[in-house]
């Protein structure tokens, strides 16, 4: 006989699949079983149906497509034997679900059943109405159901209250037609019926706040009664779990007091006398009584405001804490971390048995006791918690330490007390580790320790220290480079000593030592590799006596793949070789770094791309405005390096670490440049003010071997400030020669494109300044000025500074002049070249303030003026 | 106990077996183990001393048992007795 033919007993058909050996000899068992079926479907076939149907649903059970059985699931309900209609009924509420549309024609089938005489068929369609009903479904066959509330037999009561659960959730609007039969429901003796009763009633009170409100009033009594009642009864065996007599009955009631309690002083105080009971007479020992216990500490919690229930409550949860049980501590820290919200102080006492868990086994249980833990920190007691926490990071398992590693910095940053304590705790975590401590941790802690300048010795020492017994955390190693880069001097001279320390004797070689370890190593990244070339470069000229050394060192990666390491190296071995005497204003200290503004950069977390930062305009005291870079200037991206004193920050630190690997080749140096000198260099960029006068005085001192060079190179702009003077521009030749020979070629003023007239722009009585302009055909919105300089007094004008100033939909670009030294009584001019942009060519025209500044025998001589006679359409 | 979503799942290890739950985030975890060990015991009873062969050859009774023990997503009786006096009932008809 065919194994496979529709008479198979389901048995053995489920013996066969289990007999598979393979997923493909499964299928086609199944495929074979399937088609049999089918078969039967099609002729109709009275006597086996349910059978199949049976086979039908181990099929789909078992993940395989079964809809070709859904209308026989409503032939079989439609059948009177008790048996059919359960394997229809058990058919529908497997092989369906609510959104099938075939439900719709069950309905009539389910409506019927609900009135039939046999009260196991009314139990069937309760069954399965309250298990997959639809919303139609549901407003159709309500009143059935709301009758049924009433019948007689027990089992129909209980099914009848259950399905109403679902007819309310699918339609909403139903809700009052219920409320009245379920107050008679909450008095019932029978726990079944009970049951089903409360949680009834606790979904009325959910969907619908007119149920809530009648119920709060009218059945709140009733019902501490009854758990009163239920909580003292005598042992009932029928319902007797773990010596508790049907803690299910505790629990719902318990949850459905809650809802009443909650946001109801009077309610609430009605149910704090039984509340008490429950909580100090449950047992505890046995899985049921915790669960009363939960629920009842939960309802505490959830009702209003009563300080000794609370207190009950969360001395109960503590009491969890300590059960060996992990479920039940597990669902202690939950709760406690809900509690926190509402009395912070009562779950203090409990913490050092939190932290007990923060080292428990059980990896679920140390995430939440961390979180809680996290949560319980405050300014009294960070300090031992940190101990505590750091502690354990030695010693927990390599997973868990990114997660306590990120806490714990974070509680370090929000709740220390003083900044040596801070530094202490990080360096102790950058030890441990460092590997896991993210960028902008670490980048906080090099801005701590700069604001902290009083620590700066202890701290690098410390760091040294450090440095000596580990090497293998990254960011240890970075923050420590950079300190000693920059604090080398304070290491070697135990500059600051603080009471607390241990006299070391570093040696200069010594720092340098570590350094060159640090790029040495071959697990350094290239961050740390980059950093430590620019702290090399800080060494040397802090400490000259290695400079020699150091140069060796730096020489080493001028053949580096990597374009960054090989670019620093190269730069920095041209400084130290031939640019000693701007080597210590290049490195010099760097400024304070504004803590405030760097934090709330944090806070919003701009991206952190230099350029972005730096390509904003620079807005000087006048509205100067960033010329465009001439192209050659976009090889070196140097002009987009100057971040202004007024800018928050912006990527600042990234530049001050020496690190930035964009691929905008960016020169490390001369971005150190602007922010070492700054007191210097910067001054140059404001052109408004008086510094300006004694700017052109002190920048010779540094510059002063640049003055000598005279600029062959015109074009370069490397401070980004139009109104740079000739000395700055030299430093420009200056960088250009780091490149060892890339000369651009100077721009070549066009002659061609339309000619306008050339104007007197300035003129008083020992000055004039005529400008000649030009513009490049096509280009109609750059300029080329060309401006002559005479001397129309009968003394020597020494050095001679040019500046300039244009509002901000200018742009301007200056050009070296053709010297500094102006021959009296017009014997001779000083040229200098200047390039305009104006972004509203057409709309308004160029306007320009000038200054110029010079000497007359010693003596320093500033002039004014602004020029608004440029020809109307430049 | 694993979070899903917006429901949480509560699971019993019997031998070779997981019973699991999928409970709404704010029940009470406790409780529901409870449920789950009930409804083992309930099985138990029924088939006299179950395994996992009882369960996969007579899933139609271990349906009919689950419709008297939970409806509509909360719990119907909690009585043992009482639904294995139910079953005894329903058997006859079959």
């Amino acid at each position: 006989m065919n194994p496979f033919s529709s008479g198979t007993r389901l048995r053995d058909m489920i013996r066969a699949i289990r007999a598979c050996k393979t997923a493909a000899e499964e299928r086609a068992v199944v495929r074979k079983e399937c088609a049999a079926i089918r078969a039967a479907i099609n002729e109709n076939d009275q006597d086996y149906r349910h059978r199949n149907l049976a086979k039908l649903m181990f099929i789909h059970m078992l993940g395989y497509p079964t809809h070709f059985g859904q209308m026989e699931c409503l032939k079989l309900i439609a059948s009177p034997g008790f048996p059919e209609k359960r394997i229809g009924y058990l058919g529908l509420m497997l092989l369906l679900d609510e959104r099938q549309e075939v439900l719709m024609l069950v309905t009539n089938s389910v409506k019927q059943d609900l009135n039939h005489t046999n009260q196991y068929i009314v139990g069937l369609a309760l069954c399965a109405l309250g298990n997959i009903c639809s919303a139609e479904m549901a407003r159709d066959l309500a009143p059935e159901v709301e009758r049924l509330l009433q019948f007689r037999d027990p089992n129909i009561r209980k099914k009848a209250a259950l399905c109403s659960i679902r007819i309310i959730k699918k339609v909403p609007d139903l809700a009052e037609n219920f409320i009245n039969p379920v107050a008679a429901l909450l008095k019932e003796k029978h726990h079944g019926v009970l049951i089903t009763g409360i949680q009834l009633c606790t979904d009325l009170c959910k969907v619908s706040p007119e149920a809530l409100e009648y119920f709060r009033k009218k059945c709140t009594d009733g019902l501490v009664r009854t758990l009163r009642d239920l909580v003292n009864s005598p042992y009932a065996p029928e319902y007797d779990i773990a010596g508790i007599t049907d803690p299910f009955l505790h629990i719902r009631l318990l949850k459905l007091l809650r809802v009443l309690g909650q946001g109801d002083a009077d309610a609430s105080d009605a149910m704090n006398d039984i509340l008490a009971q429950v909580a100090t007479k449950t047992e505890s020992n046995k899985n049921a009584g915790n669960a009363i216990l939960y629920e009842c500490v939960e309802t505490i919690m959830s009702i209003e405001d009563n300080g000794g229930l609370r207190v009950l409550a969360i001395n109960i949860l503590g009491r969890f804490l300590s059960n060996r049980d992990n479920n039940i501590r597990y669902v202690a820290l939950n709760m406690l971390m809900r509690a926190i919200t509402v009395d912070a102080q009562a779950v203090q006492r409990h913490r050092s048995t939190i932290l007990e868990c923060v080292k428990d086994s059980d990896a679920s249980i140390r995430k939440r006791a961390l979180e809680l833990v996290y949560l319980l920190v405050n300014e009294s007691n960070v300090k031992p918690l940190t101990k505590e926490l750091v502690d354990y990071l030695e010693v927990s398992d390599q997973d868990f330490k990114g997660d306590l590693t990120a806490k714990i910095c974070s509680i370090i940053e929000k709740f220390s007390p003083e900044k040596i304590w801070y530094i202490d705790q990080m360096l102790k975590v950058l030890t441990e580790a460092g590997n896991f401590v993210k960028d902008e941790v670490w980048h906080a802690l090099v801005v701590v320790i700069s604001n902290a300048s009083d620590l700066h010795g202890y701290t690098v020492r410390a760091l040294f220290r450090a440095l000596q017994t580990t090497a293998e955390q990254e960011s240890l190693v970075r923050v420590a480079v950079w300190c000693i880069g920059e604090y080398g001097d304070l290491l070697v001279n135990n500059a600051g000593m603080l009471n607390v320390e241990d006299p070391i004797t570093v040696t200069e070689s010594d720092a340098v030592d570590v350094v060159e370890s640090a790029i040495k190593r071959h697990a350094s990244d290239l961050t740390t590799k980059s950093m430590a070339l620019i702290a090399l470069l800080k060494l040397s000229s802090r400490f000259p006596s290695c400079s020699g050394r150091i140069k060796d060192i730096v020489v080493q990666h001028k053949g580096s793949l990597v374009l960054e390491l090989q670019q620093r190296s190269l730069e920095f071995n041209s400084i130290i070789e031939k640019h000693q005497n701007i080597r210590s204003a290049l490195v010099e200290r760097m400024p304070v770094l504004d803590e405030a503004s760097f934090g709330g950069r944090r806070a919003s977390s701009l991206p952190n791309t230099v350029s972005t930062s730096n390509g904003t305009a620079v807005k000087l005291p006048n509205g100067v405005a960033k010329p465009s870079a001439a192209p050659l200037v976009d090889l070196l991206d140097l002009s987009d390096d100057v971040p202004a004193p007024s800018s928050s920050g912006g990527d600042f630190l990234q530049d001050l670490l020496g690190v930035d690997l964009a691929p905008a080749t960016q020169s490390e140096g001369t971005s150190q440049a602007p922010k070492a000198g700054t007191d210097v260099l910067l001054d140059l960029l404001s052109i408004g003010s008086n510094p300006a006068q004694d700017n052109s005085v002190s920048t010779p001192d540094i510059l002063s071997s640049a003055q000598d060079h005279k600029p062959a190179i015109a074009s370069l702009d490397v401070l980004a400030a139009p109104s740079l003077t000739q000395a700055s521009s030299s430093t420009a030749s200056n960088m250009m020669d780091l490149l060892d020979g890339f000369t651009p070629a100077p721009p070549k003023p066009a002659n061609n494109g339309p000619a306008y007239p050339s104007i007197v722009a300035f003129e008083s009585s020992s000055l004039r300044l005529t400008f000649n302009f030009s513009k490049q055909p096509g280009n109609p919105q750059t300029t080329t000025i060309s401006g002559t300089f005479t001397n129309l007094s009968s003394n020597v004008f020494t050095d001679f500074v040019f500046q300039a100033a244009v509002p901000k939909f200018l742009q301007l670009h200056l050009d070296p002049a053709s010297g500094n030294s102006l021959p009296a009584s017009g014997n001779g001019t000083i040229t200098q070249s200047l390039k305009v942009t104006n972004s509203q060519h057409g709309k308004k025209p160029l306007v320009m303030r000038l200054r110029i500044a010079y000497k007359v025998d010693g003596k320093d001589v500033l002039e004014e003026g602004q020029i608004n006679n440029f020809p109307r359409d430049l | 106990m694993l979070q899903f979503r917006t429901h949480k799942v509560i699971y019993r290890r019997y031998a070779g077996l997981f019973f699991s739950l999928c409970v709404d985030i704010t029940d009470n975890e406790l409780a529901y183990l409870e449920c789950i060990h009930l409804f083992v015991e309930i099985l138990d009873h029924f088939f006299s001393n179950v395994c996992e062969l009882d369960l996969v050859f007579n899933f139609h009774k271990v349906y009919l048992i689950l419709d008297e023990f939970i409806l509509a997503g909360e719990l119907q009786e909690t009585s043992k007795r009482a639904i294995i006096e139910r079953m005894g009932e329903l058997e006859k008809l079959e």
